[in-house]
């Protein structure tokens, strides 16, 4: 605390007049204005500071209007939160919360750490295992005649067969699915690593993005860390049976490090970019849900 | 100087001198006001969120636990809430960070920190805030209860954030998830620390509604009129 409120009040504030110039020990031999004094100066004192370890005091009214003002003042800052309220300040201040925390979770990653596995014994039913869609489960694909266009910047673009995809390694995984809702399934997925595709197409890796677009309208877009991660893969299979029209056949994304809603199904083009269009950043994205959605 | 020294003499004659006590540095005070907005807007989002799926068993089949009331969330949808929560979850930390360190900077926490030897102290202190029994002496500048109170709220907060964390990144964060027993029961450990808060809450307001005036002008200003350990 400034030392000014320690002066101002050491003064007894009933000393008259030409006594306004004598210290305290003076003011206490004053016995005419003991009335208000002695209630000051001998309280049955239990403690003699407040819990910040400043000294009890005694002031005038005034005075505590004063500093009660002063510190009042000082709280200011606090009604910065009010920005909150106002509704033109309001979504771009979320936008920027939704970008600190996207930020932050792209930090976090780790492109080597892996989710959790699981034995086959902890896999739920395939029954059991939802089938969420957005708009229809099965948008009608031409199964015999699908295949996956390969756009931007990639050596080879072009579309590519099922089988094509297929002759890549092949990796099963029993992952845990998560939904931004807050459900959680563990299911057995199988397909070819993202990343052993994008290579054998001699995709630039260094390229920040890929983007997914899909037969029902649905689309996505993911950082280039998540979709080298040894987990994520181009999915055709689940519980060992090619991906049925409910899940996504014939191709989806399965990453165990993102939440349901970036795992696209029906996949029908994806490109490798540097930039993503502002409404085009994900179905869910471009309406309020966070970009990475990263676990 | 003069006119100083005349304005005092008014003050005087006015209203006699008043016994304050400095009760709440501007951290304390800042970090408070900040973090009950904060709270304010994790909870009324975090029940938003929740009522996406307000269950903590498997999807199929889902069983409701709770039909949260529309009324009482905020942020209108689950994306909105969620932009909310994860904008607020910062504002939270960062005022919840600030008041930790400053009161372990300064040795304050002593005072507000529960502690064994605080707990024969709280029943009477209940009794006497429920108007069943006699004021106990306050020698100190938290009672029992408040310290419980005040402590409680500091563990909800860690383990609200450590939970939060746990759900967030599950992944990255798989250590906190396994300590918590998997992100299952993540998910019900961060539902219970909202519980606990809203367990503080009504009580804390309640309090002040019914005794602690004074205590609300301090955390507002700082300076307490009539401190009870000054009687």
């Amino acid at each position: 605390m400034p030392d000014d409120i320690n002066e101002e009040q050491k003064p007894p504030e009933a000393d008259p007049g030409p006594a306004d110039q004598s210290d305290a020990h003076a003011a206490q031999q004053v016995p005419e204005d003991a009335a208000t004094h002695e209630e000051v100066a001998a309280p049955a004192v239990l403690r003699t500071t407040g819990p910040a370890g400043e000294p009890v005091r005694s002031v005038s009214a005034a005075e505590r209007r004063r500093m009660n003002r002063r510190e009042l003042l000082k709280l200011i800052p606090v009604l910065a939160l009010g920005a909150f309220a106002v509704p033109k300040l309001r979504e771009p201040l979320l936008n920027e919360g939704l970008h600190l925390s996207d930020w932050v979770s792209g930090k976090l990653f780790g492109r080597q750490r892996l989710a959790q596995t699981f034995r086959d014994s902890d896999v739920v039913a395939f029954e059991r295992f939802p089938y969420n869609y957005y708009d229809v489960a099965d948008p009608g694909v031409d199964l015999e005649r699908w295949t996956l266009t390969v756009e931007g910047l990639v050596q080879r673009p072009g579309d590519y067969k099922l089988s094509q995809i297929q002759a890549l390694p092949k990796v099963t995984q029993n992952t845990r699915h998560v939904c931004v809702e807050g459900w959680d399934v563990i299911g057995s997925f199988g397909g070819t690593r993202a990343s052993d595709f994008l290579r054998s197409i001699g995709a630039d890796t260094s390229a920040r993005f890929l983007e997914a677009e899909c037969v029902d309208g649905y689309y996505e877009s993911i950082d280039m860390g998540t979709v080298l991660h040894p987990q994520t893969l181009f999915c055709y299979e689940m519980y060992g049976k090619p991906l049925d029209r409910g899940h996504g056949a014939p191709l989806r994304l399965q990453m165990p490090t993102k939440l349901g809603y970036k795992q696209a199904k029906y996949l029908d083009t994806i490109r490798v970019s540097n930039v993503l269009r502002a409404d085009k950043r994900g179905y869910w994205e471009d309406q309020g849900y966070d970009w990475y959605g990263g676990l | 100087m003069a006119t100083i020294a005349n304005a005092r003499k008014q003050n005087v004659i006015d209203s006699p001198p008043v016994t304050i006590a400095y009760e709440h540095p501007w951290v304390v005070r800042f970090a408070h006001w900040v973090n009950a907005v904060a709270l304010l807007v994790l909870v009324g989002t975090g029940l938003q969120i929740f009522r996406a799926f307000p269950s903590f068993g498997p999807k199929i089949p889902q069983k409701n636990l709770i039909d949260v009331p529309k009324l009482i969330t905020l942020g209108g949808w689950l994306g909105g809430a969620l932009q909310w929560h994860f904008t607020f979850m910062w504002i939270f930390v960062a005022s919840g960070l600030m008041y930790v360190i400053y009161q372990l900077a300064t040795g304050h926490w002593r005072q507000v920190l529960f502690t064994a030897r605080d707990i024969k102290g709280v029943w009477p202190m209940a009794r006497y805030y429920f108007f069943f029994g006699p004021k106990p002496v306050v020698d100190a500048a938290y009672n029992p209860l408040q310290k419980l109170a005040y402590t409680s709220t500091v563990f909800f907060g860690v383990i609200s954030t450590l939970t939060g964390m746990a759900l967030y990144k599950p992944v990255q964060f798989w250590w906190l998830a396994w300590l918590m027993g998997g992100f299952h029961l993540a998910r019900i450990w961060h539902f219970l620390s909202m519980c606990g808060f809203l367990a503080f809450i009504p009580g804390h307001l309640i309090m002040v509604l019914l005794h602690g005036w004074n205590n609300f002008y301090s955390m507002v200003t700082g300076w307490k009129r009539d401190p009870e350990y000054v009687e």
